[in-house]
């Protein structure tokens, strides 16, 4: 493979408005939920008077701060489904959206090094495919042909016994994608806001009816939450409770090297995760930071791990280094998956809880939540993701299950 | 990395330690009483504070004893930390 040139940076794709005093939807987080439920209302369900509102800048929080990888090799039905929605969705929007952000379709392995981990494996790929999600079962031999600098060496401490190969997965370039959609969504007359806080909401009775800003007061019709790591905060000053805990999530990139890293490896048991970027710079995450922060950044033994276990599966990444470390805020729910759907205020819904693996849902994160707001009803793919799971018990257990430690 | 104060074996890195979340959260006296939103309650919902934050570790690789710790989870600085029988300090938030 080669290395694609980046487009020209664009200048200005979208205006810069004061609020107005009212919309009939205001969207909280210009992060790429946040664009996409804005430009899905606009283009599925023909309302435009809609206001995003970013206490940042746009697509600065966990829109900045992902490894961009996309895949919808998920185990439960009701996952592979948003999330395979979400890919189909991504194969159309470069087009649709008149804007090459680069999605590669360079295809993701989930390796596994344990008998434990050859199960699930196997398991997951039997339940891919029977949910059309294209899914296969490699051995080491299989798994060096995909990824010629994998080390699938019986000789290391955890030998790579095989892998699941999603062909159709990939990495797209994030900034990219947020401009493309704020690009179109402010083309279809929606307000895109930057640096204007939500400090609280206006309630009638059990209604919410706008929301307080540090630039004034906005009356909206209905209000959607897309605040990913600082949900509980926005939830807590409408009055409600959200099942998530917010945990620092570090990632990392080593100084541009040649392409030599063809696709996407996944491991979930020496946990590292690693892609290559267009520019050429590696690009590695893993798990959460143990402790609950908001603070946009983590503990150093956590990047010291991912170096670890990326050298191990990758020696000829021993002489790389790091040049930037850095963190994001994810909200993680008890099932680790994402709550998408109505409150107990009437008019404010909910798209939080994507913990790890928001930035390859985005477009089908703002399909669905699009749908439940315009309609106040859920669409049948996020109907399962109500807020209401946790006191039913129906969970959709994805720790584990979901092909990544959590 | 953390900087945190075991009560019985003093200040020892975070990777000595492992994570408990909230303190402070009691089981239920009777759990058969309980509504399914009550229950809800207890098991899956705990309270994910910007700022000082009361939540319980236990020192894995030493002492093995849990404890809790007031931490600001805006900046991650660890207050103090109290044994498991001594109140919040500064009182409940």
């Amino acid at each position: 493979m080669s290395a694609e040139p980046l487009p020209e940076h664009p200048d200005f794709l979208w205006r810069n408005p004061d609020p107005k005093r009212s919309y009939d939807v205001v969207v909280v987080g210009a992060g790429g939920h946040g664009l996409a439920t804005a430009y899905y209302l606009a283009k599925n369900h023909g309302i435009t008077d809609i206001a995003v509102l970013e206490k940042g800048w746009l697509a600065g929080g966990n829109m900045a701060r992902n490894t961009t990888i996309i895949r919808s090799n998920y185990l439960w039905d009701e996952s592979a489904a948003i999330y395979e929605h979400a890919l189909k969705l991504w194969e159309r929007l470069p087009e649709e959206l008149d804007y090459d952000f680069l999605f590669s379709q360079r295809g993701v392995l989930n390796l596994a090094h344990t008998l434990q981990d050859v199960r699930e494996g196997v398991r997951r790929v039997n339940a891919n495919r029977l949910n059309g999600v294209d899914a296969e079962w490699l051995e080491p031999d299989e798994v060096a042909k995909v990824c010629p600098i994998l080390n699938v060496s019986s000789r290391t401490r955890y030998p790579v016994l095989g892998a699941t190969f999603q062909p159709r997965a990939g990495i797209a370039k994030h900034d990219h994608v947020a401009w493309a959609l704020a690009r179109r969504a402010d083309e279809l007359g929606v307000d895109l806001i930057q640096g204007c806080e939500v400090t609280g909401f206006l309630k009638d009775g059990d209604r919410v009816v706008g929301v307080d800003t540090n630039r004034g007061r906005i009356h909206a019709g209905r209000v959607g939450l897309a605040a990913a790591g600082h949900s509980s905060v926005l939830a807590e000053r409408a009055g409600i409770r959200l099942p998530v805990q917010s945990h620092p999530l570090q990632a990392l990139v080593s100084e541009l090297h040649e392409p030599v890293h063809p696709t996407v490896v996944m491991s979930n048991h020496v946990h590292v995760y690693v892609s290559q970027a267009h520019k050429g710079e590696l690009v590695m995450g893993a798990g959460v930071d143990s402790y609950n922060g908001y603070g946009q950044r983590g503990s150093f033994h956590v990047i010291e791990q991912q170096m670890a276990a990326a050298v191990e599966l990758f020696p000829v990444f021993a002489r790389a280094h790091v040049l930037r470390t850095w963190g994001g805020i994810v909200d993680v729910t008890p099932d680790a998956s994402p709550i998408i759907g109505s409150t107990p205020v009437e008019n404010l819904y909910v798209n939080c809880g994507w913990g790890t693996g928001g930035f390859k849902a985005t477009p089908a994160a703002g399909w669905t939540f699009a749908h439940t707001i315009a309609t106040g009803e859920p669409h049948p793919l996020n109907a399962p993701f109500a807020l209401d799971r946790f006191t039913t018990g129906a969970l959709i257990d994805e720790h584990g299950a979901a092909a990544v430690a959590h | 990395m953390l900087l945190i104060t075991c009560p019985w074996c003093g200040p020892r890195n975070e990777t000595e330690y492992r994570y408990g979340g909230q303190a402070h959260v009691p089981h239920p006296e009777s759990p058969a009483d309980l509504t399914d939103e009550q229950w809800a309650e207890y098991v899956f919902y705990r309270d994910n504070p910007k700022g000082p934050f009361a939540e319980r570790w236990m020192h894995s690789v030493g002492c093995r004893r849990w404890f809790n710790v007031l931490r600001d989870t805006a900046t991650h600085e660890v207050l103090t930390s109290y044994r498991l029988d001594e109140p919040r300090p500064g009182g409940n938030r």
